[in-house]
C-alpha cells in the first residue's frame, strides 16, 4: 500500500475530476491537483530516472525544491517542454506527461547498467576515466555519454507560443505570499502604496496551506487567507501575481519576475500568451521567500517512498493524499514530528519516529509521545532496503561515545525525513546582500542589505507562525514606511504548534567514513558523500572548487536541497566551520525561465526594425532582389526574366556606361552641420580644408580616427557660409553622427555648431551614365545643368516636378552623375517621374550590386570593404584628400607615429587574374611566391572582386603589403585548386583620365 | 539594470545609455607638439581602475548628452554623475583608494 487519497480535507474539489496521462497510461485527479499529487494519489511513486546511475527516484518534495520528478508535458511537436517539476505542473483534462531519462521505459531502465559502474562515475570521471587514446574521447566516449545523458529533448520545432514583456513600477514588491509575505503586503497595502505581490505558486498561502488547524485572529488559517487576498484583491493599489516566479534580482532594486499564464489550462486562446516577463522596479522590496527543508543524507536515502516530512503534510492539508500507509519519520528536526501526527491522525501507521539530534527535546517529541508514537533517540540511519520503492530502513543507535551500534530493521512503505530547514536567501544574495553564518540555527541568513530590501520570515530564518506573521507585518509597513507611506504593522492573535526547525546540516553519523550504500547529498545531479569525500582528499577544499568537481548543486534545481548537506559535510570532514568552506554564489534565474519569456516579442517580423527607402515599394513591383544592408532592405538588383544575378548585374552596369541608370541612394547617412563655426569644425574634424569650399561646391571628405585609421567618408557640400550638408557611408551614420557630437560637446564645446541627422529626410535618387543630363533636363527647374554652371562636384537647390529639391553633381560609378535630394515623402513621386522621363534614353534601375561592380573599375574604396580599420588614408590611396595646409585634424598627429611610416604598410592596388575569365574570392590571401605550403608568407588580402562587364574580364581590388611598389609584378592568390596568379595594378580600371566624370 | 543619473535629465534606466570611455582624456591642446610616447599615451593608455573610475557615458537615447560618472568598478554602483567639463565631485577623491 502506498500513496492513497483521503475521503476528505485537502484544498483539490473532489467534484471535478479530471484525466491525463503520464507514459501513456490514464490517470485521474482531480481539480487542483499537481502532477505529483495526482500520481501519488494513485499510488505511482516512480518518477524517473536519477542523472547519472539511472536509479529509481520519487517524489522528495512536493514544491519548486524538487530534484527528482522531473518530466516532459507534450501538448504538440511543437510544444513539448521538457525537465519541468511534476510538483509544479497543474493537471488539466488531456494533460499529457512523460518521465524523462530512462530507456526503454521508466520501470525498466538498461541504463541503470550505470550504477554497477559507478566506481568508474565518481568526481570528476569525465577528466580521468575517458583520457586514453586520445581520438577516442570524440569517437567513442562523447557520443555515447552524450546519449546516454541529458534529461529530455528539446522540440526541434519553433515555439509557436507568444510571450508578453511588461515593465512596472511599485514602492513595495513582496516576493511570496506566506504568512510573512501575505502579512507584509497587507500592512505595506494599508498604507496606500502601490504594491505587488507575487507567489510562485497557483495558490497564495505558502506553508500555512500546510497548517490547516491553526487560527490567526479567531480564523481557521485557511480563511485568513481568503480574507487577506480579497483585501487586497479590493485595494486598487495592489497587484497580486500568482504563478509567478521571481526569478532574478537586478541593480537598483530591479527584479524580473516570470508569470505563467497559460500552461494550467487545458485549452489556452490561441492570442494568449503563454508567459510574461516582468522587470518591476521597485522603491523598496521585502523577500519573504521562506525556507526549504533538508533532506537527510544517509545510506540508500533515494529510493522511492524517501520524502520530505514537509511535503508529506504539503500532501495531505493541500492534496488531500495520504503519501504512505506504514511510515518511519527520521527526525532531525522538531518539526518533523509534525509530519507523524499528521499522517497517524490521517490515518497512517507511524512504524518508527527514530531521532538523530544530540538531544530529542521539543514540544513536538512530547506531543508525538503523548500521541502515543514509538519514538527512537539518538538513532541514525545506516540502510534502506527496496527496488522501485522503500520496503525497510534499518536504523543505528548512536552512543554517548560516538560508537555506532546496529539497530532495528523497520519495515516501511514511506521513509519521512528532516534536516531542518535553509533559509532561501537566493535573491538576497542575488541582490549582492552579504550573508552571515548564524551559528546557532546552522544556516547562513540575510545579513547586511546591498539593496532597498528586507528579509522577512523563514528566509531570514525566523521561526513559528506568530513571529513570521508579526516579522512580515513589520517589514510591509517599514518598507511602505521608506517609500515615504506610513503606517504600523498589526499584531496578529495566533494559535499553532510551534515546533522548531532548527537542525544540523550535513550527513547522518555511519560506522565507517564512506557508507556501504550511496548516500545522496545531491539527487538531482546524483552526488554522494562519497563523492564529496573524494574530492577533498584530493585536494577540493573551497567549496566553490568541490561544486565543479563533483557538480553538487549544478542541476537545474541549483543546489536547493543539497547545497548546505554538501557545504556541512565538506566543512565536518575538514575540520572547519561553514563559512570557512564558503558558500557558492547564487545567481539567476532561481529556477527555470523559459528562453521565450526573455526574447519576448523580439522574435520574427519584430526581432529588429526593417527600414525601407522612399522607393521601396517600387521596387518591390520591378522584381528587385533586396539585401539586408544594417537594418536597410536595399535593392540589390533589378533581374530581368531568365536573369541571373550575373546577367542582371552586367546589363545593369552596360546601361550606366553607356546610357543612363537609376540608383536609390537613400540610406547614405545625411547629417546638417550648421552654425558660424561650421567651417571650422568640420576642418578639424574631416582630413579635407573646408574653410576654402565655395557655396555651391561639394568635396568628397575623409574622417579618420584619433588613432590615423580611416573611419568613415562621404561628400561633404556647402549649401551656405553656415550650412554644410555632409553624407557618411550607409553603416556608419549612426557613429559618424555619434562622434561629432561627441568632439562637439567634449573637445570643442565653445564651437558655435550643430548637429541634425537628416537621414531620413531625405530621399537620394542618383541618375548616372552619359545621358544623366539628358532625363533631367526636362525635369530639373531652376538649376542650370551645363557642365559650366553645375560642374562636378557641386550642389544647387531648386525644383523638380514641383517639389523643392537639392541637386547634387556627384557621381560613385565614374559617369556624368547627378543625385536628387527630395523630400522622402516624394520620393517615390520623383524616381517614378525621373524614370518615366529617362524611357526614351534607356533609363534602367539598378541595385547595389552594380553599384559595387561600378565603383570598383573605378577604384573607389568602400570604408569597411577595402579598409578594415587599420588602414591609414594613404594605405587606401587617399593621401590627396588631405588638406596639406591644416595644422591639425582629427588623427593628424597620428599619421606620424612611427609605425604608420614604417614601410612594409599595406597599400589599395587593383590584381588582374592572368586568365580574365577567373574572378577571385573576396578575402582571398595573396602571397609573393607561388608553391607554398602552410604557413605561407601573406603579404596581403582581396578586398573586392568583380566581372566587370565593361571591361570584358575580371577585376579586384587588394590591399598588399608595399602594393604599390609592386605595381606590374605578378603574385599569387592561393586556392584549393592551386595558386592564381595575378598582375598587381593601379586600382583604377577604367578612364583612368576622368573624361567621362567630367562630361 | 542600474538608474543612471543624466546631470540634464535625472534618472533613467541602463538601456537609455551608452558607455564612452574614461573620462578627463583631453586631447592635447597641440598635437603636432606632443611627443610620440605621450601622444601614444593619449591614444591608447587608460587606467583599469578597481575601485572609483571616472568615466564618460553618454544619454544616446536620451538628452544624447555625453557627461561624466564617478562609478565604482568592485560594485558597480554610480557615486555620482557631472556634466562634461566640470571637475569630479569632491566625493572621489575621499571614496578613490
Amino acid at each position: 500500500m502506498t500513496g492513497q487519497r483521503t475521503t476528505r480535507g485537502g484544498r483539490i474539489d473532489r467534484t471535478r475530476p479530471v484525466s491525463f496521462t503520464f507514459d501513456g497510461r490514464s490517470y485521474q485527479g482531480f481539480a487542483g491537483d499537481t502532477l505529483a499529487s495526482a500520481l501519488l494519489a494513485q499510488g505511482v511513486r516512480l518518477f524517473g530516472r536519477s542523472f547519472k546511475y539511472h536509479r529509481p527516484r520519487g517524489l522528495l518534495a512536493a514544491g519548486t525544491e524538487e530534484p527528482n520528478a522531473l518530466v516532459t508535458v507534450i501538448r504538440d511537436a511543437a510544444r513539448r517542454t521538457p525537465n519541468l517539476q511534476a510538483t509544479q505542473i497543474e493537471i488539466y483534462e488531456g494533460l499529457v506527461a512523460e518521465s524523462q531519462n530512462r530507456w526503454p521505459s521508466l520501470g525498466f531502465d538498461l541504463n541503470a547498467v550505470n550504477g554497477l559502474l559507478s566506481p568508474l562515475l565518481t568526481s570528476g570521471f569525465y577528466y580521468k576515466t575517458f583520457m586514453w587514446p586520445r581520438f577516442a574521447w570524440h569517437r567513442w566516449y562523447e557520443p555515447v555519454i552524450r546519449a546516454a545523458a541529458g534529461p529530455a529533448h528539446a522540440p526541434r520545432v519553433p515555439d509557436p507560443d507568444r510571450y508578453a514583456q511588461r515593465f512596472a513600477h511599485c514602492d513595495v514588491l513582496v516576493v511570496g505570499a506566506g504568512p510573512a509575505g501575505l502579512a507584509a503586503a497587507l500592512a505595506a497595502a494599508a498604507t496606500g502604496a502601490r504594491v505587488i505581490l507575487c507567489d510562485e505558486q497557483a495558490e497564495p498561502g505558502g506553508s500555512l496551506l500546510d497548517e490547516p488547524a491553526a487560527t490567526i485572529d479567531e480564523r481557521p488559517a485557511a480563511r485568513w487567507i481568503e480574507e487577506a487576498l480579497a483585501t487586497l484583491g479590493a485595494q486598487p493599489n495592489v497587484t497580486l501575481l500568482r504563478r509567478t516566479t521571481a526569478f532574478g534580482y537586478f541593480p537598483h532594486n530591479m527584479v524580473g519576475l516570470v508569470e505563467c499564464l497559460t500552461d494550467h489550462l487545458a485549452a489556452p486562446a490561441a492570442s494568449a500568451p503563454r508567459e510574461r516577463l516582468w522587470q518591476v522596479r521597485a522603491r523598496e522590496v521585502v523577500l519573504a521567500t521562506g525556507a526549504i527543508e533538508r533532506p537527510l543524507v544517509f545510506p540508500g536515502n533515494d529510493r522511492p517512498g524517501v520524502m520530505l516530512a514537509s511535503a508529506a503534510r504539503t500532501y495531505l492539508h493541500r492534496f488531500g493524499v495520504r503519501v504512505g500507509s506504514r511510515i518511519a519519520v527520521i527526525a532531525g528536526c522538531d518539526e518533523a514530528y509534525a509530519a507523524a501526527l499528521d499522517l497517524h491522525a490521517a490515518g497512517a501507521s507511524i512504524a518508527i519516529v527514530a531521532d538523530v539530534r544530540a538531544a530529542a527535546t521539543g514540544e513536538g517529541v512530547q506531543a508525538a509521545r503523548a500521541a502515543g508514537l514509538p519514538v527512537a533517540e539518538r538513532a541514525t540511519v545506516l540502510g534502506t532496503a527496496g527496488g522501485r520503492g522503500i520496503r525497510s530502513v534499518t536504523l543505528g543507535t548512536v552512543a554517548r561515545d560516538g560508537t555506532i551500534g546496529k539497530g532495528d530493521t523497520v519495515d516501511c512503505d514511506t521513509v519521512l525525513m528532516s534536516g531542518g530547514y535553509t533559509p532561501s536567501v537566493h535573491l538576497f544574495s542575488q541582490s549582492r546582500g552579504k550573508l552571515r553564518w548564524d551559528a546557532e540555527i546552522q544556516a547562513f541568513v540575510p545579513g547586511a542589505s546591498a539593496e532597498r530590501e528586507r528579509s522577512a520570515g523563514a528566509c531570514r530564518g525566523v521561526d513559528g507562525l506568530e513571529v513570521v506573521l508579526t516579522d512580515g507585518a513589520q517589514a510591509g509597513a517599514a518598507a511602505a514606511g521608506d517609500a515615504g507611506y506610513a503606517g504600523t504593522a498589526p499584531r496578529y492573535r495566533v494559535i499553532a504548534r510551534d515546533f522548531s526547525r532548527r537542525g544540523a546540516p550535513g550527513a547522518l553519523a555511519q560506522p565507517g567514513i564512506e557508507p556501504p550504500a550511496k548516500a545522496f547529498v545531491d539527487f538531482q545531479s546524483d552526488v554522494t558523500t562519497r563523492d564529496l569525500v573524494l574530492a577533498a582528499r584530493e585536494g577540493f577544499e573551497s567549496i566553490e572548487h568541490v561544486k565543479r568537481y563533483t557538480t553538487t548543486g549544478m542541476a537545474s534545481d541549483q543546489g536547493k536541497t543539497s547545497g548546505m548537506n554538501a557545504l556541512a559535510f565538506v566543512a565536518e570532514g575538514l575540520d572547519r566551520t561553514p563559512p570557512q568552506v564558503g558558500l557558492t554564489t547564487f545567481r539567476m534565474p532561481y529556477t527555470p525561465v523559459t528562453f521565450g519569456s526573455f526574447a519576448g516579442y523580439d522574435r520574427g517580423d519584430l526581432f529588429d526594425p526593417v527600414r525601407t527607402t522612399p522607393t521601396h515599394a517600387w521596387a518591390l513591383t520591378n522584381g528587385a532582389v533586396f539585401e539586408d544592408v544594417g537594418l536597410w532592405k536595399r535593392a540589390r538588383y533589378f533581374p530581368r526574366p531568365g536573369e541571373d544575378m550575373h546577367a542582371a548585374v552586367a546589363r545593369e552596369c552596360l546601361a550606366v556606361r553607356s546610357g543612363c541608370g537609376v540608383f536609390d541612394a537613400s540610406t547614405l547617412g545625411k547629417i546638417e552641420v550648421v552654425g558660424a563655426d561650421a567651417a571650422q569644425f568640420l576642418s578639424r574634424l574631416y582630413v579635407n580644408n573646408f574653410a576654402n569650399l565655395a557655396v555651391g561646391r561639394a568635396r568628397y571628405g575623409v574622417l579618420l580616427r584619433e588613432d590615423g585609421f580611416v573611419y568613415d567618408d562621404g561628400v561633404i557640400a556647402r549649401l551656405a557660409d553656415d550650412r554644410f550638408h555632409v553624407t557618411t557611408t550607409t553603416g556608419g551614420a549612426a557613429r559618424v553622427f555619434g562622434m561629432m557630437e561627441d568632439y562637439l560637446q567634449t573637445e570643442w564645446p565653445d564651437l558655435e555648431t550643430w548637429l541634425t541627422s537628416t537621414t531620413e529626410q531625405w530621399s537620394v535618387i542618383a541618375v548616372q551614365g552619359p545621358r544623366a543630363r539628358d532625363v533631367l533636363a526636362g525635369l530639373v527647374e531652376d538649376v542650370d545643368l551645363s557642365p559650366g554652371a553645375l560642374p562636378h562636384m557641386s550642389v544647387a537647390r531648386g525644383r523638380i516636378c514641383g517639389v523643392p529639391m537639392l541637386l547634387f553633381r556627384v557621381s560613385f560609378t565614374g559617369e556624368l552623375g547627378f543625385e536628387i535630394n527630395v523630400p522622402a515623402d516624394y520620393g517615390q513621386a520623383v524616381w517614378e517621374a525621373v524614370y518615366a522621363a529617362g524611357k526614351s534614353h534607356g533609363i534602367t534601375p539598378y541595385g547595389t550590386e552594380t553599384m559595387h561592380v561600378l565603383r570598383a573599375e573605378k577604384g573607389y574604396i568602400i570604408v569597411g570593404q577595402e579598409t578594415d580599420g587599420t588602414a591609414t588614408p594613404d594605405d587606401a590611396g587617399l593621401n590627396w584628400a588631405i588638406g596639406k595646409t591644416k595644422p591639425d585634424f582629427v588623427g593628424k598627429r597620428s599619421l606620424e607615429r612611427p609605425a604608420i611610416k614604417a614601410p612594409g604598410r599595406k597599400q589599395l592596388v587593383g590584381l588582374l587574374t592572368v586568365d580574365p575569365a577567373t574572378v577571385l574570392e573576396e578575402g582571398a590571401q595573396v602571397v609573393a611566391t607561388p608553391g607554398q605550403s602552410p604557413p605561407m608568407q601573406l603579404i596581403g588580402h582581396v578586398t573586392s572582386s568583380y566581372a566587370s562587364a565593361v571591361l570584358g574580364r575580371s577585376i579586384a581590388l587588394a590591399m598588399v603589403a608595399d602594393g604599390r611598389a609592386r605595381t606590374g609584378q605578378t603574385l599569387y592568390v592561393p586556392m584549393p585548386g592551386g595558386d592564381v596568379p595575378v598582375q598587381v595594378t593601379s586600382p583604377v580600371f577604367y578612364d583612368a583620365e576622368g573624361a567621362r566624370l567630367h562630361g | 539594470m542600474l538608474i543612471i543619473n543624466c546631470p540634464y535629465c535625472g534618472p533613467r534606466p541602463e538601456l537609455e545609455f551608452s558607455y564612452a570611455g574614461q573620462a578627463h582624456v583631453a586631447r592635447p591642446a597641440d598635437p603636432a607638439a606632443t611627443g610620440d610616447d605621450e601622444w601614444t599615451a593619449y591614444l591608447y593608455l587608460r587606467t583599469n581602475t578597481r575601485g572609483v573610475h571616472a568615466e564618460r557615458w553618454r544619454h544616446a537615447r536620451g538628452c544624447a548628452r555625453f557627461f561624466n560618472a564617478l562609478r565604482d568598478t568592485t560594485t558597480d554602483r554610480f557615486v555620482a554623475t557631472y556634466r562634461s567639463g566640470e571637475a569630479p565631485p569632491a566625493i572621489a577623491t575621499e571614496a578613490a583608494p
